[in-house]
């Protein structure tokens, strides 16, 4: 079969323009020649026989006339065991194997296997020759890690196959036949345990999408108690530079009680990402005692490497997502930044010379932020079983400031927005969330009379401290400037935490429950202070012991002592309690 | 066989069009006008229609000066000869030195493999005490200086310059005015720096294309060196000149400006260009302090703005002083453990102390009046500024620390101040 080709007729940075002959799809492959040399692009627009691309490389010293070669399918991911662990690049290649064959620097024009085609695994057929099945049913499955892989119908088949031959338990590669099928009208398919899935359509092999309900615990007090995020549910995340965005992230991406995490880094600092992934494999995660690697897989395409395969790395994050909630699992999607996503967006469009919308973004930013993050959801599977797949973003808000396009077309499709303040973050109140501008749609697994509650005390706090910037404390009443004492306690104690710590970095749900319910009874409580002075020492006092039972161990005798002496200090001062 | 065009069809801005085929993107080029020969470099191709940046600038650039294609991207020397030489943003020697013909090595190569990265583990010491104890430099971090026109940021460079135990600095001076470097020359020289430094300087007197060149030239010889075992301190002062050069190429090649003037991918350009910072295994490193002046002291303005997305994190200097709120060094977490046990817990606890004193100048700035805590903090704040944030003060950290303990001796009781009670007892002076 002779390749379908076309030569270059423009280029304008990493666009180019190509002319062809014949059929083009749109968002199709292609490779241009250049040398020996091959690099990826990808089709974004045609206009008469003339294809305009996005080039995956820095497009130094390609000519006028340079061959083109179509691949005749869309930008894909190859789908199967052995993803995880992995640390790919925006479009899927496997950045270990790359530094081990090619040094130092990223090579340019290399493809490499994203998964290992001559790996063995060990598979156990779950259906049998004569079955009916359709996309996405399970046919046997494999050992990944601590998961077990389903092997499924690819997603692209339409309609009922019934199962021709299958074969037994035993170990064979990715790219062994394991299966073969066929349909009514005789079409055959044979099936691998993998298979590709273009990046840009989202996978629906599913019975049908159902509201996001369950809590997913980030294991981050504010979040969970105050601003929760829903297994399948989407959150964002803004904030200015130095806010802790990156921070927040990585501390859910280690302590977030799903079965699997993606982190899609996302135009950000290389050296970030090295800290993952140095570090990953070493952190141990206490719910399942294996690596945390064995859970994660990394996308990363960071600020130095070439933008269209920014602009595709969350794509391609989210399909891999996709694939695992296939299997009945939970996954959560960390993209960070979407800002940068954007940008790429916006580059692409301008290059393009397409009408800018606002700060030039292109007209369609709101909905592709949308679609995105539409590609969350908890489903039920064709067996009955549920996934979710959850999608958390952070945005970099060009000058901090939230009013920008994709802060806003991200506030509209996202169930709850974490909004990280510079104020906070100046004054090292960490996480920086601010807790009067973020919300959430979802429920918490705390009661809402509780979460009320603090809502309430911290609304009037933040007015008492406004006013009292005019007046001065002289000018507050006691009662006044208990209720801002009361604020700051609960910011203190409950919505502050320290990342660094290894008992206070993680909460578990079942001892916010505890320790909220203990913050709510000091914040409902009547003291008996005459004085600001008396009632700001009682506070301090207060916030100082329970900040030390934070560092205690959940349960341990540390824990209860610690416990006892805030009863102690509370009876103390309590207005109905007996002297 | 190189190509030749003697019909120049459009000149715009610093940019020149010529019909030819054979034209491989980003390559270079020479214009030879009445006024001298200039670099050129392709930057977009449109059928046989190439479009050239001009680095002399398009000034007097006829329609019927000749074009003469090179073959091959932009390209700068590499040797140990360039040691103490200034050149330009062409590459060419400003110093009347001989040009540096072996070795060239092309420049903006290809990222690093991020699986080829380590995290960073030695401090860079400056002797500087805000940058040493507060924010510690790290080596292969990417820091800028955030500023303000009249601020002495050119004196804190050369000092950092001077100071740090670096192998080799080289200097990229983008629009620099010429008295600003020739205190470079003169400071580095005076200093015994020179014969390890590398310049290259484009003045603000030089075209604007020219100095677009600078980061890249800068940094494709300090990965070199980096590569070869040499631990690399890259100045650039300063990339808001850069970032401005970004912007009139993007309007004269009519781009859809995205905010305040400025191109989509700034951000994208940015970085490509910081992110050279790197520490290799088993050989060099690079380590980027760059000057980014604010206009009219916004940080909001796009050019810190998406700056400070790249950098991991930033020195504000105001009022000749290392702004202790608002500069930070993501990195320092890295290094401050292993130094002195003492470090980290002075670094916060001054810092807060230094807080607590900002509020009570307020209140005594609004006629509060004062109590004896305030009157403590007053002393403590004026003894911080002059001992610890003085950009005079040149010690060594360990010195540092101690001076920050006899500070805190002088002015307050160990149990007013928060510190554990193991290190009061060791360092609390008696």
């Amino acid at each position: 079969m002779s390749k379908k080709t076309g030569k270059i007729v423009s280029v304008n940075a990493n666009m180019i323009a190509v002319k062809f002959e014949g059929d083009v799809l749109q968002n199709e492959v292609a490779y241009v020649i250049e040398g020996d040399l091959r690099l990826k692009a990808e089709v974004v627009k045609i206009t008469g026989n003339t294809a305009f691309m996005q080039v995956f490389e820095y497009t130094k010293g390609v000519k006028i006339g340079d061959d083109v070669e179509f691949a005749r399918h869309m930008l894909s991911v190859q789908l199967g065991p052995g993803l995880l662990a992995q640390i790919y690049d925006g479009l899927q290649n496997p950045l270990p194997e790359i530094a081990e064959r090619f040094g130092i620097f990223l090579p340019v024009g290399e493809e490499l296997d994203a998964i290992d085609p001559e790996k063995q695994w060990e598979f156990t057929p779950e259906s049998k020759k004569g079955d009916i099945v359709k996309a996405g049913d399970t046919l046997g499955s494999v050992p990944e890690g601590m998961f077990k892989h389903r092997i499924m119908v690819p997603f692209h088949l339409r309609g009922e196959y019934s199962v021709k031959e299958i074969k037994g338990e035993g170990r064979y590669s990715v790219s062994e036949e394991i299966a073969a099928l066929s349909n009514a009208d005789g079409e055959k398919a044979g099936v691998t345990m993998m298979f590709e899935w273009p990046v840009k359509i989202p996978i629906t092999a599913y019975k049908e999408k159902i509201p996001p309900k369950e809590a997913l615990i980030t294991r981050i007090r504010i979040i969970d108690t105050m601003f929760p995020v829903a297994k399948g549910g989407t959150y964002c995340i803004p904030g200015p530079f130095g806010a802790g965005k990156t921070v927040l992230q990585q501390l859910t991406s280690r302590h977030a009680e799903v079965d699997i995490v993606l982190i899609a880094a996302c135009g950000e600092r290389a050296g970030e990402v090295v800290e993952t992934l140095k570090e990953f494999p070493k952190i141990i995660d206490s719910r399942t005692g294996k690596p945390l690697m064995e859970r994660t897989i990394i996308i990363c395409n960071t600020s130095s490497m070439p933008v269209a395969a920014r602009e595709s790395s969350v794509y391609t994050a989210a399909t891999i997502a996709e694939y695992y909630r296939q299997m009945g699992l939970d996954v959560l999607l960390l993209a960070d930044s979407t800002s940068r996503w954007a940008q790429a967006m916006r580059e692409l469009s301008g290059r393009l010379e397409e009408i800018p919308g606002e700060e030039a973004y292109p007209a369609y930013l709101e909905s592709r932020i949308a679609q995105f993050y539409e590609r969350a959801g908890a489903v039920t599977l064709n067996d009955g079983t549920t996934g979710t797949l959850t999608i958390g973003g952070t945005v970099s808000p060009a000058g901090g400031s939230f009013e920008e396009p994709v802060t806003q077309s991200t506030l509209k499709v996202v169930g709850a927005f974490h909004g990280l303040s510079r104020e906070r973050s100046d004054a090292r109140k960490f996480p920086s969330v601010d807790p009067l501008e973020s919300w959430s749609k979802y429920n918490s697994f705390i009661g809402r009379d509780l979460t009320d509650r603090a809502r309430t005390i911290m609304v009037k706090g933040d007015e008492v401290a406004r006013m009292m910037k005019v007046v001065g404390e002289e000018g507050t009443t006691t009662a006044d400037y208990t209720v801002y004492l009361k604020s700051d306690f609960l910011d203190s104690v409950y919505f502050q935490q320290n990342g660094f710590d290894e008992v206070d970095a993680s909460t578990s749900a079942e001892r916010q429950m505890y320790v909220f319910n203990k913050v709510v009874e000091v914040l409902k409580g009547e003291y008996t202070v005459d004085s600001k002075d008396e009632a700001r020492k009682f506070f301090y006092d207060l916030r100082h012991r329970f900040i030390n039972w934070n560092y205690k161990k959940w349960g341990s005798p540390e824990f209860k002592e610690q416990e006892k002496e805030i009863n102690s200090l509370l009876a103390e001062k309590k207005k109905d309690s007996p002297r | 066989m190189r190509k030749v065009c003697t019909k120049i069809l459009k000149i715009a801005g610093d940019v020149v069009s010529v019909k030819a085929d054979g034209v491989a993107n980003e390559e270079l080029a020479t214009v030879l006008t009445s006024r001298g020969k200039s670099l050129a470099q392709v930057i977009r191709l449109d059928g046989d229609m190439v479009s050239l940046q001009v680095f002399a600038g398009a000034r007097g650039v006829s329609t019927g000066d000749e074009v003469r294609f090179m073959g091959h991207p932009m390209q700068v020397g590499f040797s140990d000869n360039m040691l103490g030489r200034i050149f330009t943003g062409s590459g060419v020697p400003r110093d009347n030195g001989p040009a540096i013909t072996d070795n060239l090595i092309e420049v903006a190569g290809p990222p690093v493999n991020p699986m080829n990265r380590v995290i960073p583990k030695n401090m860079i010491r400056t002797n500087i005490p805000m940058i040493d104890v507060f924010n510690s430099l790290v080596e292969s971090q990417k820091l800028p200086i955030f500023s303000v026109s009249g601020e002495p940021y050119d004196e804190l460079m050369a000092r950092i310059a001077l100071q740090a135990e670096v192998d080799m600095i080289v200097l990229g001076g983008i629009g620099l005015k010429f008295d600003q470097f020739m205190y470079f020359r003169d400071t580095l020289e005076a200093g015994g720096a020179l014969a390890r430094s590398i310049f290259f300087i484009h003045t603000a007197a030089d075209p604007i294309v020219e100095g677009r060149m600078v980061p890249d030239l800068s940094l494709a010889v300090a990965e070199k060196f980096a590569l070869h075992g040499k631990k690399v301190l890259v100045l650039l002062t300063d990339m808001t000149n850069f970032a401005d050069g970004l912007k009139e190429i993007a309007i004269t090649m009519e781009q859809v400006p995205s905010n305040r003037g400025y191109p989509g991918d700034l951000y994208s350009q940015l970085a490509v260009r910081y992110e050279k910072a790197v520490d290799f295994v088993d050989a060099g490193s690079i380590t980027i302090l760059a000057v980014t002046t604010m206009p009219g002291d916004d940080i909001t303005h796009p050019v810190p703005d998406n700056t400070g997305y790249i950098t991991e994190g930033q020195f504000y200097l105001r009022n000749g002083r290392i702004e202790p709120f608002g500069s930070l060094s993501r990195l320092k977490q890295q290094v401050n453990k292993d130094t002195r046990g003492d470090h980290r817990a002075i670094m916060d606890g001054m810092i807060q102390l230094y807080a607590q004193y900002k509020e009570t100048e307020e209140k005594k700035a609004m006629g509060f009046r004062m109590s004896d805590w305030d009157n403590k903090l007053l002393r403590y704040g004026g003894l911080f500024e002059s001992h610890m944030m003085d950009l005079k003060v040149n010690v060594s950290l360990e010195e540092a620390l101690d001076n920050g303990w006899k500070i805190l001796g002088e002015c307050f009781n160990p149990e007013e101040t928060n510190f554990r009670t193991d290190l009061v007892e060791e360092f609390w002076p008696k």
